[in-house]
């Protein structure tokens, strides 16, 4: 999978720290004094200068302890919140030359909509509960202002549905009276809505018993191979990762302290943090 | 009914204690300066600071606090109320602006250089140089989707309409057609999504490149906006569901026959037969005029 095609996603020096900072931030925080609160000002860094590539049709996952960065890392990349530093560069703005971040409230808006779907771990950020399943997927079909059609939106949601194995027949139950598995489809189908050329998972099934998380981890595999779509995965379940990406990092106290090939990664982790965390896998 | 009212209302500029149309001079210049940024952006909401007046907050307080910062000692006014010039909640305020201001008013709609509005727009055609002023109870739109202001707000500025859209579309799944009989969403000027104000659908399209100002004033809310002469105004609606006005087939005003108008039913509890008259009770009574007939209220 990994080409010497230019990336579809360049993020340089990614951090995102939270309340007061200090120079001596970065210098005290981190795996080796084991926080990510700056004892001098009581700021958090949440993540800390994390670079990486994503090529087109890749899947690379995020993995690490709970407070580690990764969502905060997806959040940024989703354009949802500014980092405190760090840019963006996405393929298919600009060929890859405008940094994201600087762009203009409207202009996010807009590539969050058309290049990027997320789904996150609770159906409640990504869905509206109170509309129909039918409704959340139509909404990401109906962000450009001009005259939609009805009955063409209908359709492209039904098949939608349909391919993300949703019975079309439940297509105007309301989102709220699914139940989780059938959630996390819906929100699939709706990061795929417009064709997104990135999809960013944040603990897609984290929340589902074993069975359904399989069945879900099947689709979105196969959707992956199918549509080719580039996937930036974030979970804490070694199992997720080995099974969706082909690249991972390891992140703790919101610093990278490992990068490679996921088989790579799990057969012979180098990082002592890496080490336990394979080694504890149940 | 004009004879009468104008015996209602009597003597006029008396109130010399007040200042001319009660606001005092910074109030309406502010208000003045909100109206000309609301102009100048046409559909988006400007705060400003809602002066009390002597009725109560939505009572119509945004829109005649519009019409004060406005009316000079030339001006004609009109004042409907869902079309009657002579509802209670009309008479009122015609009243407070005649005794502060002295000013001529008028039940026709071409006579009048102000018109204060609630709930409708006049039948007769609006013309170059009239100002039509909407008493607002809720300037935003977006409430039917958003509860939070902050939110809302940021959907206006980044042109995030999409939310609407969706309520239109659950709103077709569930009854085939887009249900909203009231404040019906419209998109202003290709930007800004705009509360019309709680005019009937009938009443939309009249929105649509009119040649007379239309101002809106929402007095609880504090807001103030705006649709300058000859913007276009278009009804959110699918390309295959198109937007559509009331229609009741057959029915015609039992006063003055008039069809294509927009309607109000009056059930006759002792018949228990339904009779339709003009909403517009100037338009109906220049059409009896015309025929030569007498004006009954």
């Amino acid at each position: 999978m990994l080409n010497s095609q230019s990336p579809l996603l360049h993020v340089r020096s990614l951090s995102k720290q939270y309340g007061p900072s200090c120079s001596s931030c970065a210098r005290l925080t981190g795996p080796e004094q084991g926080t990510n609160i700056c004892p001098e000002c009581g700021g958090v860094v949440a993540c800390w200068e994390v670079s990486f590539n994503l090529f087109p049709g890749e899947v690379l996952g995020i993995v690490g302890e709970s407070g580690s960065g990764k969502s905060t890392i997806l959040r940024c990349l989703n354009l949802d919140e500014p980092p405190t530093t760090g840019e963006a560069f996405h393929s298919g703005v600009e060929k890859g030359k405008t940094n994201l971040f600087t762009l203009s409230s409207q202009r996010k808006r807009l590539i969050q909509s058309s290049l990027l779907g997320i789904v996150y771990q609770s159906p409640h950020l990504g869905l509206n509960l109170d509309f129909s399943a039918g409704a959340n997927v139509a909404e990401r079909l109906l962000i450009q202002n001009n005259t939609p059609e009805y009955r063409r939106i209908r359709k492209r949601t039904s098949s939608l549905l349909n391919k993300v194995q949703m019975p079309v027949k439940r297509i105007d139950e309301l989102s709220g009276a699914f139940s989780g598995g059938m959630q996390q489809r819906v929100q699939l189908a709706k990061a795929l809505a417009p064709r997104p050329m990135l999809l960013l998972l944040d603990e897609p099934t984290s929340g589902l018993d074993v069975s359904v998380q399989a069945s879900v981890l099947d689709l979105i595999a196969s959707l992956q191979r199918k549509t080719g779509v580039s996937m930036l995965v974030v979970s804490h379940d070694l199992g997720v990762i080995r099974l969706l990406t082909h690249r991972t990092l390891v992140m703790k106290m919101g610093r990278v302290v490992e990068r490679g090939l996921t088989d790579q990664i799990l057969e012979d982790p180098q990082h002592p943090y890496t080490q336990e965390l394979v080694a504890s896998v149940l | 009914m004009a004879e009468r009212l104008q015996a209602l209302l009597g003597q006029k500029g008396n109130c010399r204690h007040y200042t001319f149309a009660y606001l005092d001079e910074s109030a309406k210049r502010e208000i003045r300066r909100r109206t000309l940024k609301a102009v100048a952006i046409p559909g988006h909401q400007i705060p400003f600071a809602s002066r009390e007046i002597p009725i109560a907050r939505g009572w119509g307080t945004g829109g005649l606090q519009l019409t004060m910062s406005l009316i000079g000692p030339e001006d004609v006014l009109k004042v409907i109320d869902q079309g009657c010039d002579g509802s209670v909640n009309a008479v009122n305020l015609r009243r407070l602006a005649t005794l502060t201001t002295g000013c001529r008013t008028t039940t026709r709609t071409s006579d009048a250089t102000l018109i204060q509005t609630r709930h409708r727009i006049p039948e007769t055609p609006l013309t170059r140089g009239q100002i039509i002023i909407f008493q607002v109870p809720y300037p935003e739109i977006l409430r039917f989707v958003e509860p939070r202001e902050t939110v809302t707000r940021r959907m206006h500025a980044e042109g995030a309409y999409h939310r609407m859209w969706t309520f239109l579309y659950e709103n077709v799944v569930q009854w085939g057609r887009i249900t909203i009989g009231f404040r019906y969403p419209v998109m202003v000027h290709g930007r800004y999504l705009m509360d019309p104000s709680p005019i009937p659908r009938w009443d939309i399209p009249k929105l649509d490149q009119s040649p007379a100002l239309m101002l809106f004033g929402a007095g609880r809310e504090k807001r103030i906006y705006a649709v300058p002469p000859f913007t276009k105004v278009e009804p959110l609606a699918f390309k295959d569901i198109p937007f559509e006005v009331e229609h009741q087939a057959g029915a015609r005003c039992s006063r003055c026959g008039a069809a294509d108008v927009f309607l109000d039913e009056i059930p006759d509890e002792e018949s228990g037969r339904i009779r339709w008259v003009c909403s517009d009770t100037d338009y109906c009574d220049q059409r009896l005029a015309a025929r030569g007939e007498s004006h009954r209220a």
